[in-house]
């Protein structure tokens, strides 16, 4: 009998503390939808649809921060999910123990690094750079894209995406690291067995196995790319436009609500960083329902496939 | 539990709040936050029994917390908008320090000179190149090479921006009728960072580039600044005794809102501005409120002495005079107290 009270007091307990998560976010969508009310007075989809920023004339459009969220979080994603793929599979699969512990040392630090310090180093060093020398020398090679047009400024999305990159990577490959951990070891033993080399046996023993995890871990790593603020505020530009070229300056999401918010003092100004805010709070409820579903389809895949 | 809990934490924070004597609570603007730290420990070692509590969360939280009471004075850098007022009956402003605006740059010429037209149209982006004919005219002998030009500007809400737009308003129509002013604005072109320290870095790694920040960030961190025309038609370089003297070429009101860029005046610094604390007219706390006046009092007569040396302007005496004034006619729970004799 005191066992049974126990377990339902401790399951009420989870209840609550379960409940009060649902509450908190339940509260923040609220409060957000109550806030930016007189933004979204002419229209949400227009609000969503429109490009410009103007707090002078109080016209606000949400299209030129969305814009920079995503095109800096894709370009963060293409450049550190193949690095961090190839981190983890050194760790676990390829390197020299004797190194293992000083690249995996050397990826926690990475994750340890405040967004500010980045944000500097991203001024002071990475801008720089590409404009120097990375955004010239692609402009040579494949200024016929449409990508790589424009004068190299060093700012801009091209900036924020590899910021971004190298800020997501210690996610991306210490989650990937772990999923490589889970393989078992039969799966590797049976390709060798079979005649495969090292590489064979990680191309069609272990990644397969191992793609969901690797998709998951992906998927964290974007989360976080599209929350970053000072890291990519500092590189970015922070101009509301949209243009096709990574070398342009653009804006994001969370960087134009840390920029305004504080000084912003009509509802109107207000409402609509608000509105910028549950926008992005939009997206990442989208990507991350995309993510469950994605994960789930392809960890039935190669089942069905290898069946 | 959860009862005992709170009030355990009341307890804890109100034992905190009344450890010795008063204390007095304000918000607002970040540039003036390095000389209020000062007023208030300096005063706090006349007066042990007052202490003050600020948190720099900027001009527009100022304003907000002030309007709601939550805060015993607020603090910005630009005057509340009549909008803004009706939704704080009865707050008066009372300038405390002033500060400067400079154009700075990472360009090919020392000692840059601007007229307004120039400037207004560097931040229009109808000058794109450094041996632009406008930007050669200011600057006869200079030999300008043909490198673009890249704008930098604060992305951030700030007084800055509002000073710098404030004052491109008014000396080019353009401007007015394409940007406007205030704190955060559509720009026309260039490049945004956060903060002094973003705009600095952004123009010191950026060549060929012109930016703006506060006087006391350029003096310090010994940027390169441009001599600006000023109303009465002279070139003046940036400096504290520039900025005070635009105070003096400015009708000022009562309420003290008033924009004092592109001051007249032959020694006048185009790009200045008030610095305000704000009160309410009538106290409601006595002990507080008559703190808080006197503190007021010391602020613009014994505080003015602190503030070069931390590159902020001092009130012309004019102006000290109609503080003055002010000061003396607001009131603690109805009733005026005697401010001179407090000196």
């Amino acid at each position: 009998m005191g066992a049974y009270v126990g377990d339902r007091l401790w399951s009420s307990v989870l209840g609550l503390l379960g409940g009060i998560v649902l509450l908190v976010v339940g509260l923040v969508v609220l409060e957000l939808v109550k806030v930016s009310r007189p933004a979204l007075a002419a229209g949400a989809v227009r609000f969503l649809l429109q490009q410009d920023w103007d707090p002078v004339s109080g016209s606000f459009g949400a299209l030129s921060f969305i814009y920079g969220t995503l095109v800096t979080s894709a370009v963060a994603i293409a450049v550190a999910v193949p690095v961090s793929v190839g981190l983890a599979l050194f760790l676990s699969e390829m390197g020299p123990p004797m190194l293992k512990p000083v690249v995996s040392f050397a990826i926690e630090t990475l994750a340890a690094i405040p967004s500010v310090v980045y944000g500097l180093w991203g001024l002071f060093v990475l801008v720089p750079w590409l404009r120097e020398t990375v955004e010239p020398a692609l402009q040579r090679f494949f200024g016929w894209l449409p990508l790589f047009q424009g004068p190299p400024i060093g700012l801009g999305y091209l900036a924020g995406g590899l910021i971004l990159a190298v800020m997501i990577l210690p996610t991306i490959s210490s989650v990937t690291n772990e999923v490589l951990k889970t393989v078992p070891g039969s799966l590797r033993e049976g390709a060798f067995a079979l005649g495969a080399t090292r590489w064979e046996a990680i191309r069609m023993a272990v990644l397969p196995y191992a793609r969901p995890g690797i998709l998951g871990a992906a998927l964290l790593g974007l989360g976080r790319a599209l929350g970053e603020t000072m890291a990519v505020t500092m590189v970015i530009g922070n101009s509301p436009e949209i243009h096709a070229s990574l070398f342009a300056a653009g804006y994001s999401l969370p960087a134009v609500i840390a920029n305004e918010f504080a000084e912003a003092t009509g509802a109107v100004h207000v409402g609509a960083l608000a509105g910028l805010a549950l926008v992005l709070f939009g997206i990442s409820l989208l990507l991350n329902a995309l993510a469950r579903v994605l994960v789930q389809l392809v960890a039935r895949g190669p089942a069905k496939g290898s069946a | 539990m959860k009862k005992s809990c709170v009030a355990l934490l009341v307890m804890a924070l109100g034992g905190v709040a009344r450890a010795d004597g008063l204390l007095i609570t304000g918000a607002g603007a970040t540039f003036p936050y390095p000389l209020y730290s000062k007023w208030f420990s300096d005063y706090n070692k006349e007066y042990k029994d007052r202490r003050f509590n600020y948190q720099s969360i900027g001009s527009g939280g100022g304003i907000r917390q002030i309007s709601e009471r939550t805060v015993d004075f607020g603090a910005s850098d630009a005057p509340m908008t009549d909008e803004e007022l009706s939704r704080a009956p009865g707050v008066v402003h009372i300038p405390t320090v002033m500060g400067a605006v400079v154009v700075t740059y990472n360009g090919p010429v020392q000692g840059l000179r601007l007229t307004p037209e120039t400037l207004s149209a560097l931040f229009l982006g109808t000058i794109t190149k450094w041996n632009d004919p406008r930007l050669a005219k200011d600057n006869p002998g200079a030999t300008l090479p043909d490198t673009p030009v890249t704008v930098v500007h604060r992305s951030d809400g700030s007084g800055t921006n509002s000073i710098f737009t404030d004052y491109l308003s008014k000396v080019s129509p353009e401007w007015k009728s394409k940007v406007g002013a205030g704190k955060s604005v559509k720009w026309r072109v260039g490049l945004g960072a956060k903060g002094n320290e973003g705009v600095t870095g952004l123009i010191k790694s950026t060549p060929g580039s012109v930016g703006y920040v506060e006087l006391a960030y350029a003096d310090q961190n010994k940027l390169p600044m441009a001599e600006l025309k000023n109303h009465d038609g002279f070139f003046v370089k940036p400096s504290i005794g520039g900025t005070s003297d635009a105070a003096i070429g400015v009708p000022m009101p009562k309420d003290f809102r008033v924009s004092i860029t592109d001051a007249a005046g032959k020694t006048a610094y185009p790009l200045a501005s008030f610095t305000y604390l704000l009160v309410y007219r009538d106290q409601s706390e006595k002990a507080k409120g008559e703190a808080l006046l006197r503190f007021l009092w010391w602020a613009i007569h014994e505080g003015q002495a602190s503030a070069a040396a931390l590159d902020y302007a001092p009130l012309p005496k004019k102006v000290v005079a109609m503080v003055e004034k002010t000061l003396e006619s607001m009131t603690v729970q109805g009733k005026p107290i005697s401010l001179a004799s407090s000196r």
